[in-house]
Formats: structure tokens, C-alpha cells, sequence
């Protein structure tokens, strides 16, 4: 027996063989009933509808279409737990439930993992790493508040505002759940909560888990539907205080109609980012924090880094790297642990990205791709970039909500802070420098809620989020999370 | 060939180079890719035993290991290199004749490189003269420090010539070098002054190979090679004895440098313990069943 020549030549390019996230241990029904004072229970009307898996296009489970009459019931529910048992229950004991909650979502953080994955596309390596972890520290956060309220806001004796009615988005569902949820319950509110129509399973197993806490039933009540239940909670004479993630075009209706209320509002809406690279910046770590910025959760992020300002000197190099860390990027099978980019969130989502690429590409900038596979059936975007992109651009101007990355150059500090903020939004933005005083007077400049540096997408449930101008206002996380829901 | 001292060097951001490289350890690599990951591995090793009391037996059982990896399994490929003390250059350079295992030599005052110029290229000289296919050299960590690059570039470019058509590595120590932006700054020069491999470390000094001091190399060589087109080649040592990790770099050198940078000539791996954890994967690989580790061969 001999051994083979050590220079052995290895003849392909050595892909990754599929790598996929069991689905053994989830457990889902095949549909899903309103979870209203503490039980699952069927709507007036009977009507459902399907919850697709957007990157095989087959239906997860069937999910309950709600209507007027649901949502008085679940307002009802929610106010008499929030009068008789919520509101007056101390603090501390507030706190266990919550504390309890999370450490289910812990237990069962493999199957939250794998739903949500299913259920939005998202690759698991992000819902396993990042959304459920984040979710369930959001819970750990707040119950740790519950008890300490007057301490937070000092001789202020703060009470609970009543009803939080509570809309969030498909982009991170359980998530954007968790910050809400959390909160409401620390400062001693009830609520109803509408997932978005297109991922509301991780909420209704959420509320599984606040069955096995023993949560007292109507402190949080789920009602899944489209836009118009969404619309029948916000509306309600009986609600106290909405809480709105999602597009600026709905944030606007909501605060009109709440206009002349008592009820107190807080929006977290669109975004339209700058991403500032400098020439001092660390090249390739500015790189990794683009994509990172980009082509997270396949762009649906309304903080996402999609407008990348980079110095006109280094704008070459960049993009080079930038298309090379590009081209090892994995699309496919949101299961595939290997899996980068996952499928596109719905149909829908698909054709408004495809038509800004369409927009991109006749307003004349420069279009680049990725060849990299993708799966025959689902919603699928290759990572894409446009470069030369003007400030008049619509792609540059409107949030994309998708892998879609407006590239612009500057010259002088002075015009990337004139063009990170001339955008009617304002809720992230990020700086690349290796220089320290740059990094500060950038950002005491920037009109945006949140400011990285050297860094991208970062979460903590202990900082503020949120927005300036069209991207909303009130602070979600943090201790400014808290008086949202406090009258103080 | 550049034969300048560069200008500039660009600096790095530790926080996001140790993020990216703990990314490539999330990478699952299952089944065929597996099994050719890990031929690929043992394919790139260099087998090296660096000891005060080597000996000619020693030297003799490390060549013979290295063509008979695991004779138990049919056609494995062999290591890439042994790599010896200079003064063992012409047994070693006898045991591995006849198959396309190369000789490497460390030279230069090894470890700590504290010698003078002149004796430094009499040990290359020394090495190449008796057949070393490979000399790794160390560079002059000390100069460095004081700022005096341009020693650090010359004396490079002196150990290149005095290699003559043997491949230079070069050891840079990068656990002697304090920050990544040294990393870069002596991989930047190394590069400029001819070397053909960069390396990581003598395996004398700990920390030893990391993931984010060989992905700031790998970034080095891939600026070099968007500048000039020209290839240059990695090796991590030290430090890696596990099949797993192994894999991981790999997964690095792929993502980091492409397709073209899996071969042996452009990467290396300076190990003593990682074959035979490989050799235990792949019969597991082959069988389904660990076997223990009495079943592998020493050397």
C-alpha cells in the first residue's frame, strides 16, 4: 500500500454538502384558534387563512382570521385582567411570571428557532443566534424592572397606562413580540397583540408558553389577522396606548385616527440608513459590518444599512472587496445552517423588491449580482448592490425593505453628514473610522435614533431604539422602554 | 517583484476581525464535503518535529510516518512536508526520496532569530546546500519592535536570495507582535520582500496560530493579490491538533482567498498532532465508529 502523491489535486471547489436543521421535535397544529383570556378559542366567523412558507411555498398551518367582534372580546378580556389582577398584583410577583416566560422561551428555543425559520425564511443560523436569544433576554430585561419601578423614575410613583393594543411585522416576529409584550407586562399593562398575517406562529406558540407559565388569563391576548385587525385593536375606545412597528404609510393612518384621543402612541416605521465608511476606516471589517448592515435577514430590516456613503478615494477598493465577500455569500434553505440570505419573506415582498431593481437599473446606475444558486421553488433575492447612485435616485431614496444595497460616494466629512441625513428618515446610521474624534463628531450630527461605529446591527435589550422624523418616535428597550408604557 | 519597503499599511479593528472569524466556525460541513475537507487537510500538513532532542531516529520515524500515514486505510494522500532543524536537511531529504514529499527547513536562528545577518544566511545556505525544498525563517521580532522595518524588509529579501529556488516562509511570531495591526504591518512587509508563505508562528511562543491573526494574514495576501495578481501562499502553526478546527480554516482560506488557495502548495498547516486526529475522522468517516486513539500511530 502506497500513499498518493502529496500533491494531490482536488477537483472541485469544495461546496458544502446540505447541512439542514432537523424539524423532528416541532410540534404545530395543523391550525391555530385566537388566544383570548387565557385559552385558544375560535373566532365568530370561522374564517382562516394559510401561513405559507415562503422558501417552499407550501402551507405551515392554518391561521384564525379575526374580526370586529374578536377584538372587543380580547379588549374586554384585557381590561378586566388589567383592573382586577395585573395592574394591582406587586411588582415582584409580576416579574416571576415574566422571568418564567423567558425561561421557557429558552427551553423551547431550538423549536421557536425552527418555526420561525419556516414560517418567515429567515436562515436559521439568525433566528437560532440572534432572534430568539434576543427575544427571550428582552423577557430576563423587564422582569427585572417589574419591581422596580419607582426606583427608575424616582418620587414619580408611575402607574400603568391600561390596554397596550400592540401591532408588529413579519420581519422579526417573535422578537418584535418580545418588545413589546415585555415591557407592557414589567409596568403592569395588559395587552392585544396582532401578529403580521404572514408569520404568526412563533406568537401563537408564544402564547403556549404563557399558558405553561400560568400567566393570568387576558394579560396578553393574541388575535391574528390582516390589516383591518390591526386597525379594529388601534381604533378601540377602550385601548390606552398603541404600539405600531411597521411601514410609514400605516404609521400615518394610525397616528390620524388617533388623533384628539386620550391614547398614548409610540412608531417605530421605515428606514432609509447610511452606512459612512471613511478612508481611515478598517477596510475590511467595514466590509463584513456592510453585509452584515445589508444583508441581514435578507434586508427586511427597518434599521438596515441600505445606503452605503463611502469616500470617493477608497470607493474602488471597497466595492471589490465588497462583490468578493458577496460572492461567497450562501442563498438557499432558511434550514441549511449554512444558509446566508434566506428566501424573501412573501410574493408580495418579492415583486416590490424586483420592481425597485427594475427601478435601479433604468435610473441608470450600476446593477451587480452574485451567480450563486437558488432553490426552483419560494421567494428568492440574490444579494444585490447598484453602484453610482445619486441622492436623486429613488433607489436611493425609498427603504427597499429588501437585499438591496444604494452605494454613494463623498469627499469631505461635511457632505456625508449633508447626505446621511438628507433623507425623510431617521432611525439608524453607521460610522467606519478608525479615528475616535471622527466617530464622536459624526455622531452628535446624525439625525438618526441609532448610531453605530464600526460596528452594525448590534441589539441589546438594555439600549434605546427608535426613530427621528418619518421613522417614528418613542423609545423601544432600555429604561426610556419602560416610561412608554408608565404614567409618570 | 515589489522590492520596496510599503508606505502604508492599513490597520484593523480586532473586535470585527475575531466576529468574522468565529462566523467560519458556524459553518456545518457535513459528508462528502467532510471527507474531502479532511483529505485536503492531511494533503496540506507539514509534519514537523522541532525538539533540543531531536535525533536521527526521531527524523527517520517522522519521513516514515509521513509517507504511511494510516497504511490501514487505501489511498490516503501523504502530507505535504516534513519539517526539520537544518542540521537533519540531508536525512530527512534521503527518507522521503522517491515520493514528492518536500523538505522543510527551519533557518535563521531559530526560534528567537537573535543572531547576526551573516549567520542567519550561513544556516539558510546550509540547509538549501544539503536539499531543503522549503526554508522557514523567522523574522526579526525585536528590530520590529524598535521600528526598524526597513531591517526587517532587507534582511527578508537577503534570506529570499540566499534561498535560491527553495520557497521561503516566513515567520512572522505574531504572538510576539502585541496587535493585529502588527500582524498586518509584518505580513504587509514579508510580502513585499518575497516571501512565498507567511506563517504564523514557530510553535515555541503561545498564543500560536489563532483564527483572527490568520485571517488578518489571509486578507494580506488576498490585498496582494487584487494588487498585483501575484499568489502567496499561508501557513498557520501551532496550536492546531483538531480535525474540526482544522475544517474551519479552511472554510477561512475559501471564503477569505477562494477555491484556488486549497492546494498545498498555497496553504499549510504546521502541526505535529493534527494527522492522526484526522486519520481518526476519516476511519470514523469510513466506519461510523471512533476508534481509539491506540489505533493511530505516533510517528
Amino acid at each position: 500500500m502506497s500513499a498518493v502523491s502529496p500533491n494531490e489535486k482536488f477537483e472541485t471547489s469544495w461546496d458544502l454538502a446540505p447541512a439542514p436543521e432537523s424539524t423532528d421535535h416541532v410540534n404545530l397544529e395543523s391550525h391555530y384558534d385566537l388566544f383570548i383570556d387565557g385559552e385558544f378559542r375560535p373566532s365568530k366567523s370561522g374564517n382562516r387563512f394559510a401561513s405559507v412558507n415562503p422558501a417552499t411555498e407550501e402551507t405551515i398551518a392554518e391561521v384564525t382570521e379575526a374580526d370586529q367582534a374578536d377584538v372587543n372580546v380580547a379588549i374586554k378580556a384585557a381590561r378586566k385582567a388589567h383592573d382586577n389582577v395585573w395592574s394591582k398584583m406587586p411588582g415582584a410577583e409580576r416579574g416571576k411570571y415574566i422571568y418564567r416566560i423567558a425561561r421557557l422561551m429558552q427551553e423551547q428555543a431550538r423549536e421557536l428557532a425552527v418555526i420561525e425559520s419556516m414560517d418567515g425564511g429567515k436562515p436559521i443560523r439568525e433566528s437560532r443566534d440572534i432572534d430568539i436569544p434576543l427575544a427571550a433576554a428582552h423577557f430576563f430585561y423587564y422582569a427585572g424592572w417589574a419591581d422596580k419601578l419607582n426606583y427608575a423614575f424616582p418620587n414619580r410613583r408611575p402607574t400603568s397606562l391600561g390596554v397596550a393594543g400592540q401591532v408588529i411585522p413579519w420581519n422579526f416576529p417573535l422578537l418584535m413580540a418580545a418588545w413589546k409584550i415585555a415591557p407592557a407586562l414589567a409596568t403592569g399593562n395588559t395587552v392585544v397583540i396582532k401578529p403580521a398575517e404572514t408569520t404568526s406562529l412563533t406568537a401563537l406558540k408564544l402564547a403556549e408558553i404563557f399558558q405553561q407559565a400560568e400567566l393570568p388569563p387576558g394579560v396578553v391576548n393574541i388575535v391574528t389577522g390582516h390589516g383591518e385587525v390591526g386597525a379594529a385593536i388601534v381604533n378601540h375606545s377602550d385601548v390606552n396606548k398603541v404600539a405600531f412597528t411597521g411601514s410609514t404609510d400605516v404609521g400615518k393612518i394610525i397616528q390620524k385616527s388617533l388623533a384628539g384621543s386620550e391614547k398614548s402612541l409610540t412608531l417605530e416605521l421605515g428606514g432609509k440608513a447610511a452606512n459612512i465608511v471613511f478612508e481611515d476606516a478598517t477596510i475590511d471589517q467595514a466590509v463584513e459590518g456592510i453585509v452584515n448592515g445589508i444583508y441581514f435577514n435578507q434586508g427586511h430590516v427597518c434599521c438596515a444599512g441600505s445606503r452605503l456613503l463611502v469616500q470617493e478615494s477608497i470607493h474602488d477598493e471597497l466595492v471589490r472587496k465588497l462583490k468578493h465577500r458577496m460572492d461567497s455569500l450562501i442563498v438557499g434553505d432558511p434550514l441549511d445552517k449554512n444558509t446566508d440570505i434566506g428566501a424573501i419573506n412573501s410574493s408580495e415582498q418579492l415583486n416590490t423588491i424586483e420592481s425597485y431593481i427594475q427601478i435601479g437599473k433604468d435610473e441608470g446606475a450600476q446593477f451587480y449580482q452574485p451567480s450563486c444558486p437558488v432553490p426552483e421553488k419560494g421567494f428568492w433575492c440574490r444579494p444585490s448592490l447598484f453602484t453610482d447612485v445619486a441622492q436623486s435616485n429613488r433607489i436611493g431614496q425609498e427603504e427597499i425593505f429588501g437585499p438591496v444595497l444604494a452605494v454613494q460616494t463623498f469627499r469631505t466629512v461635511a457632505e456625508a453628514i449633508q447626505k446621511a441625513n438628507n433623507t425623510p428618515y431617521g432611525l439608524s446610521a453607521g460610522v467606519w473610522t478608525d479615528k475616535g474624534s471622527k466617530i464622536f463628531n459624526l455622531t452628535s450630527q446624525m439625525r438618526a435614533g441609532i448610531v453605530w461605529a464600526n460596528t452594525y446591527n448590534k441589539f441589546d435589550p438594555t439600549s434605546p431604539f427608535g426613530g427621528y422624523k418619518e421613522s417614528g418616535f418613542g423609545r423601544e428597550g432600555g429604561l426610556h422602554g419602560l416610561s412608554a408604557y408608565l404614567k409618570v | 517583484m515589489p522590492t520596496t519597503l510599503p508606505s502604508h499599511f492599513p490597520t484593523v479593528d480586532q473586535v470585527g476581525v475575531v466576529e468574522r472569524a468565529a462566523r467560519f466556525t458556524t459553518r456545518s460541513i457535513k459528508k462528502v464535503a467532510k471527507m474531502q475537507g479532511l483529505r485536503m487537510v492531511l494533503n496540506m500538513i507539514d509534519l514537523t518535529t522541532l525538539e533540543g532532542m531531536d535525533t536521527a531516529g526521531k527524523v527517520k520515524h517522522l519521513c516514515y510516518k509521513a509517507r504511511h500515514l494510516h497504511d490501514q486505510v487505501e489511498g490516503l494522500p501523504s502530507v505535504a512536508a516534513v519539517c526539520v532543524y537544518p542540521n537533519f536537511v540531508g536525512l530527512a531529504k534521503k527518507e522521503v526520496s522517491g515520493s514528492e514529499i518536500k523538505v522543510a527547513s527551519v533557518a535563521t536562528a531559530f526560534p528567537s532569530g537573535n543572531s547576526s545577518l551573516e549567520l542567519k544566511l550561513d544556516d539558510v545556505r546550509m540547509a538549501v546546500d544539503q536539499g531543503a525544498d522549503e526554508i522557514d525563517m523567522v523574522i526579526s521580532r525585536g528590530r520590529f519592535h524598535a521600528g526598524d522595518t526597513q531591517y526587517v524588509f532587507d534582511e527578508i529579501a537577503a534570506v529570499k536570495e540566499a534561498c535560491k529556488t527553495a520557497r521561503l516562509k516566513v515567520i512572522l511570531e505574531t504572538g510576539e507582535l502585541g496587535t493585529l495591526d502588527n500582524v498586518r504591518k509584518a505580513s504587509d512587509i514579508a510580502i513585499a520582500a518575497g516571501a512565498d508563505f507567511i506563517k504564523t508562528s514557530t510553535g515555541k511562543i503561545k498564543p500560536a496560530a489563532t483564527m483572527p491573526v490568520t485571517l488578518v494574514m489571509l486578507e494580506a495576501i488576498r490585498d496582494h493579490f487584487f494588487a498585483t495578481g501575484q499568489m502567496v501562499g499561508m501557513k498557520p502553526a501551532g496550536g492546531i491538533s483538531k480535525s474540526k478546527l482544522a475544517l474551519h480554516y479552511l472554510i477561512m482560506v475559501k471564503e477569505t482567498l477562494g477555491p484556488a488557495w486549497l492546494d498545498n502548495h498555497w496553504f499549510r498547516f504546521g502541526a505535529s498532532s493534527l494527522a492522526n486526529d484526522v486519520l481518526m475522522q476519516i476511519v470514523k468517516q469510513k466506519t461510523g465508529a471512533y476508534q481509539s486513539a491506540d489505533y493511530f500511530s505516533l510517528d
